[in-house]
């Protein structure tokens, strides 16, 4: 294709959640321009949680997206506990991390069956394979199912549950239900061996590029839903009331983007992240996989995180089986969820399916929100995302057909598992040399 | 020919969309029924017409408006999907704020003021007010809520198909929560938006220990000024009324009247009575 000129655009990417457009110059056979633009309208949580009362914000912000608004809620809901001096019983702590799994069960299976496989497999969505791989089909509805049964149980529905709030459970979990879940979960393992023998099979795109990776992490577990900010540069953590210190949202010339950076340009969030920074706290099951899938950190090829998810879901299946176990050990209690509003700011972070998820928020006097920020996974990956398109469009240049270029940055896109909704005050990202 | 149906969206967290493929259940067997030609966060095919189109989300810019505009036009029957695009949902909060002040808050004024006096950017930050869709264009059908649903979803899509009208409760969220059994939640020493809004939930946040908000809007002919009053005997100010009701249904509470466009005769797959203007 040397010597040619053109642009190759697609816009609106199909298959991530929200709005994004890719764009790839090419002059006299060489890449002078990539650029990633998320085009979806802006809707301002950040301004209009102001004048909602403590309790109100995890509930309202999880409407931020729809498939992370438990990771939303967790990380609203312990930021504001942490303004208003709250702190959850170990019960409530449980709770919330086996809703947390829950989500991140249900929105892996979503991703890796619904939106990377179909690429793998070469057809434009999952319909076509449900008449020619039925099976496929039927696990990843059966697998699906179960996840979101896993979230009813615990947060009384699957999206924009209402059973938990500040310092605990509104309902408690019904312990038949939970039972029920254990019960289903340890039947799925076989649907979990058969999610893995897919995931081998998928080809690798084969491009690669050094990374900072970013996540939660800590000593004891797996890191998912607490833990320090980790560097995989630093390989050392700092407080997550620091966090604008890693984030370090910033504009840049000519774009109307806040951008993320901490040691380098750009940093990646996510299952990849997680797997490369905590791969010793995995579950040993899950460990197993990981080296059956050759993710052995570091891993540095971003098509990766698709196979990550995949460790992931066998990690918190069995997470979730352990977890599960102590819930039903002994009897649930309900807590006094009664507190006095105050003033004061605090920090939550939480990982969810997209990575690292921070929320913030200022109470004044009165107990009415007066500023929030919440600094989502997809907008800490955006720079990282181009990134790499940067540094891959012209290796692909020359190793691939037009069409098959923009199927790989379509690809790489989903990779990323982007929620665009979330991300909205990341509009219109450029790149220009 | 099974009937095309398609899903498009606007300002949302596209959870209406997602609580669709959540009928895991009824999908295979919805799919054997229907054609389902766009449904962007899950298919990459596109079409040129449809049979019923599903908007999720709400209207915030003139380009998004012309979207909207070219979708109806291209479409037999259009059902607003969820919260967002019937009521504007928890954004239309932000109405009440200056969109430049809105900027400002989440960008910054610097990056505000450099993006809105940039022209290769002025149809993206063009905000101009969170609207429903019924303000742009006629909407056929309602499916409330946030999110939606699904058994409402499978209920209208049956409907559709059989060539009949589906009917939806016209009740307030009290009739289900006291058929659920539920202890009244002003009993409990809350208060409660269920008196006000459209039924067709179950009343599921009460029966999961919380109270209802409104999500899925105020019913049309409510008596607002009687639950305004109930809502002060129970020690709300008036700003923490109007703040309550901001959550879920501020653009209706800032309409002078709760406004719903809905079409004149309502669209079955067999067509619209309207004349002109659509190629059939």
């Amino acid at each position: 294709m040397s010597g040619e000129s053109f642009t190759i655009a697609v816009n609106h990417v199909t298959r991530v959640e929200g709005h994004g457009s890719i764009r790839v110059n090419v002059h006299d056979g060489v890449v002078d321009d990539v650029k990633l633009c998320i085009v979806e309208a802006h809707r301002f949580f950040e301004s209009f949680t102001r004048g909602m009362k403590p309790e109100e914000i995890p509930w309202i912000v999880g409407r931020i997206c729809g498939i992370c608004c438990v990771g939303h809620q967790l990380a609203a809901t312990k930021a504001v506990e942490d303004s208003q001096g709250l702190v959850p019983s170990e019960q409530t702590v449980l709770l919330r991390r086996l809703l947390n799994l829950s989500q991140f069960l249900q929105s892996h299976v979503l991703h890796v069956y619904f939106l990377a496989v179909p690429d793998f497999l070469g057809v434009p969505s999952v319909l076509p394979l449900a008449r020619s791989h039925p099976e496929v089909v039927k696990r990843a509805l059966r697998l699906k199912k179960l996840a979101n049964d896993f979230t009813t149980v615990f947060g009384g529905r699957t999206l924009h549950p209402m059973s938990n709030t500040l310092l605990g459970w509104r309902r408690l979990p019904d312990r038949a239900a939970m039972a029920d879940i254990k019960r289903r979960l340890t039947e799925a393992l076989p649907d979990l061996e058969a999610t893995v023998a897919i995931a081998k099979s998928l080809p690798m795109p084969p491009y690669e590029r050094e990374t900072e990776y970013v996540s939660l992490w800590h000593p004891d577990r797996y890191a998912l839903y607490d833990g320090e900010v980790y560097s995989s540069d630093t390989k050392s953590t700092v407080p997550v009331s620091d966090y604008e210190q890693v984030t370090n949202e910033h504009t840049v010339a000519h774009s109307t983007t806040k951008w993320s950076r901490w040691h380098r340009d750009a940093y990646a969030v996510g299952a990849l992240a997680r797997l490369n920074n905590s791969f010793a706290q995995l579950h040993p099951a899950a460990q197993q996989v990981a080296s059956d899938l050759g993710l052995e950190p570091p891993v540095i090829n971003p098509y990766a995180n698709n196979l990550a998810q995949v460790v992931e879901i066998v990690h918190c299946a069995h997470e979730s089986l352990a977890l599960l176990d102590r819930a039903l050990d002994g009897e649930l209690v309900s807590e006094d969820l009664s507190f006095t509003p105050r003033a004061g700011r605090g920090f939550g972070a939480t990982e969810v399916p997209r990575g690292i998820l921070f929320h913030d928020y200022t109470f004044g006097e009165d107990g009415r929100c007066v500023a929030a920020n919440a600094v989502i996974p997809t907008s800490q990956n955006v720079a990282n995302i181009e990134a790499d398109m940067r540094a891959f469009a012209p290796k692909m240049l020359g190793d691939l057909t037009r069409e098959a270029l923009t199927l790989h940055m379509e690809m790489l896109l989903r990779a990323y598992d982007p929620c665009i909704s979330c991300s909205v005050h990341m509009l219109d990202v450029t790149f220009v040399e | 020919m099974k009937p095309k149906i398609a899903f498009f969206d606007f300002a949302s967290c596209e959870g209406c969309q997602l609580a669709i493929l959540n009928c895991e259940d009824a999908l295979l067997d919805l799919l054997e029924r229907v054609e389902i030609v766009e449904f962007r966060e899950a298919l990459s095919e596109k079409a040129p017409r449809y049979d019923i189109a599903f908007i999720e989300g709400s209207i915030h810019r003139e380009e998004d408006a012309d979207r909207l505009r070219d979708i109806r036009e291209r479409s037999k029957v259009v059902v607003a999907l969820g919260a967002c695009a019937c009521i504007g949902n928890v954004q239309a909060r932000s109405n009440a704020t200056a969109p430049a002040v809105n900027l400002a808050r989440v960008y910054g004024e610097e990056a505000r003021d450099r993006v809105q006096t940039d022209p290769d950017h002025w149809g993206l930050w063009a905000h101009t007010r969170v609207r429903p869709i019924s303000d742009v264009v006629e909407v056929d059908y309602y499916l409330r809520g946030c999110p939606v649903v699904p058994t409402e979803f499978v209920k209208l899509v049956t409907a559709l198909i059989a060539g009949s009208t589906p009917r939806f409760p016209r009740a307030p969220v009290c009739t289900e929560c006291k058929r659920a059994g539920n202890l009244c939640v002003f009993a409990q020493g809350e208060t409660c938006m269920g008196q006000i809004t459209w039924a067709g939930c179950d009343a599921v946040c009460v029966t999961q220990g919380y109270r209802c908000d409104g999500c899925r809007g105020i019913l049309p002919g409510a008596n607002v000024e009687a639950h305004r009053d109930l809502l002060r005997d129970n020690g709300l100010d008036d700003a923490a009324i109007d703040s309550r009701y901001d959550l879920f249904c501020a653009s209706q509470r800032t309409a002078s009247r709760p406004k719903a466009k809905v079409a004149p005769k309502q669209s079955t797959l067999a067509g619209r009575p309207t004349p002109g203007g659509r190629a059939s």
